[in-house]
């Protein structure tokens, strides 16, 4: 609710006028009048607000300033494109840097662990359109020319009907995202793997492979849940710019369109959209982590 | 600490160029060179860029905007942040309560998205920037920093200041802060790594102050398109900022290592 009294409050109550900007600084009284009234901007601004929240219950989300369509038409596809492009990064990175994280934490300290740890700290560290041009530059453009460097997703066309151009735009979500993940797997198993609970598994005599799968692995998944929920969350906002960066059609580029248009029906909208993905994903993190972790749950109990 | 010494010298030898580029460059950043994206150009190191421009000289003129812009903001962030966040943790209750819950309002849009809205209505503007990107980083210095100096507000010498009848200024400053230095130093190199990329970012989708000047992020998607022929345009403005949050990032490596070992050493007295 805070949410979206805020984004309202920013984008609706500012000094500037819509109308103006709309149609240009020669366009005469009537003209702004006839705008303004024709998308309630005379209207005081706490009835504005009802209207709008009104609108999204209902699904009138208003028309587009920049379009003139209506924003639902607008954004609806674009929203399909950016979930499947987010639900592929997620689902290649995951299993990725779980499994570099808790093999660096198995062979602690040793040749894979430093590597991987450095190699972890560099990719972290670059913004994601650094990773994705240089990306585009070694794969797509000037070393090797495997993949396109831009998707040629049409807006309404479903998304894996370009599969060749979706390889960049999740390769560079994945490699934003995997070493944070990776990071806390090793220390989360690190962790496990030096606790009471593995030494009686083995000290009862298991053979180490089960040590591992049935007593280590639960209990160091469990932090992992709120990292990765905590990255789809840093994704969200990342996504703008991988977005852009491959001409991909999702929401990511239509707020970057949207904002250098100042189209605000469609501003309002998706930032509403992203900013509940994004405490959903949080508030999800920490429901998992408490589910997951056989420990906590018995403490639960 | 071999990586931090590479870091310093990476973040060293971007932050010189940015800050020294511009005395060095031989042409201006707008100067008229030759046909845009052209590779060979007699005179010049790289090329031209989408503009006609010197490549090389762009590059030397194109990191000031973004360091500035980037030590400003990640300043105040942490100057309100650490502030906030060590009142809270002394005061508890419900003034602790109710400045983390304000700063959670916050925290529940991701960066890029705040700037992105804010920018939206008053245009990008180099304090508006600056501003947005300090109330991004705030909440998170401030998470940090409570929890940090949760631990030290219950120890004994605060306690025993607390009873001398010391002023709450003079106990958070002189007592709490000195303890949370170490957590304070690596979130500060964290957030202005982040603060880079951040702005960096921004000036890619188009959001720079001046439209004109030479901004690396800005370089980067300006061209784009010719990567092709002459990829220098795009590759050197990448590499330049890659290589500058690498250093800064390994640079907080060392940092939060050693802040370990001070932690450590607390520990044991």
């Amino acid at each position: 609710m805070v949410v979206s009294l805020l984004i309202f409050l920013v984008t609706q109550g500012f000094p500037t006028d819509p109308a103006e900007r709309i149609l240009g600084r020669e366009a005469t009284p009537e003209a702004l009048e006839a705008l303004r009234a024709q998308f309630g901007l005379d209207d005081p601004l706490h009835e504005q607000y009802l209207q709008w929240l009104g609108g999204i219950l209902t699904g009138d989300l208003g028309t587009s300033y920049a379009t003139q369509v209506p924003v639902a038409d607008y954004i609806g596809p674009r929203v399909g494109n950016s979930l499947f492009l987010l639900l592929c990064g997620a689902l290649a990175s995951i299993p990725v840097s779980v499994a570099i994280g808790a093999y660096a934490a198995l062979r602690r300290d040793r040749g894979f662990d430093a590597a991987s740890s450095i190699v972890s700290l560099v990719l972290a560290a670059m913004p994601e359109f650094v990773v994705g041009t240089l990306l585009v530059v070694l794969v797509a453009t000037n070393v090797v020319q495997w993949f396109p460097a831009v998707t040629y997703l049409e807006v309404g066309a479903p998304p894996w009907s370009d599969a060749q151009g979706l390889v960049l735009p999740v390769l560079t979500l994945v490699i934003s995202v995997a070493p944070y993940v990776a990071r806390v797997m090793r220390a989360s198993m690190i962790e496990v793997l030096e606790s009471d609970y593995v030494e009686m598994a083995r000290l009862k005599g298991l053979p180490e492979r089960v040590v591992l799968w049935r007593h280590g692995f639960p209990n160091a998944v469990g932090p992992i849940f709120q990292v990765i929920a905590l990255n789809l969350a840093y994704l969200a906002g990342g996504v703008v710019v991988v977005e852009r960066l491959f001409n991909f059609p999702g929401i990511g580029s239509a707020i970057a369109d949207s904002v250098v248009a100042r189209d605000l029906p469609v501003i309002q909208f998706l930032a509403l959209v992203i900013a509940t993905v994004y405490v959903l994903t949080n508030l999800l993190a920490d429901l998992g982590t408490v589910l997951v972790t056989p420990r906590l749950r018995t403490r639960l109990r | 600490m071999g990586r931090t010494r590479f870091g310093l010298a990476l973040t060293g030898l971007l932050a010189l160029t940015a800050v020294f580029g511009p005395f060095v460059a031989p042409y201006g950043p707008t100067d008229f060179i030759d046909l845009p994206s052209t590779r060979e150009v007699p005179g010049t190191l790289l090329g031209t860029d989408y503009f006609g421009q010197d490549v090389w000289s762009r590059f030397l003129h194109g990191g000031r905007e973004i360091l500035l812009l980037a030590l400003v903001a990640t300043g105040l962030g942490i100057l309100l942040g650490a502030t906030l966040g060590m009142y809270a943790a002394y005061r508890r209750g419900r003034t602790d309560e109710m400045i983390m819950r304000s700063l959670d309002v916050v925290l529940s849009f991701p960066q890029v998205l705040l700037s992105l809205v804010v920018i939206a209505m008053f245009g990008p503007s180099a304090w508006l920037i600056v501003l947005t990107v300090a109330l991004s980083t705030t909440p998170r210095v401030a998470r940090i920093i409570r929890g940090a100096a949760i631990s030290v507000v219950e120890s004994d010498f605060v306690a025993a200041a607390d009873a001398l009848g010391e002023s709450r200024r003079r106990i958070i400053g002189a007592e709490v802060l000195p303890n949370v230095t170490a957590a304070l130093l690596v979130e500060a190199n964290l957030r202005l790594t982040y603060a880079i990329g951040l702005i960096a970012s921004l000036a890619f989708l188009g959001f720079v102050p001046n439209p004109n000047a030479a901004n690396w992020g800005l370089m980067v998607q300006e061209n784009r398109l010719s990567l092709g022929e002459q990829p220098w345009g795009t590759l050197l403005p990448t590499l330049a900022i890659a290589l500058l949050t690498i250093g800064t990032g390994l640079i907080g490596d060392g940092l939060s290592r050693a802040a370990a070992g001070i932690d450590r050493g607390r520990a044991q007295d």
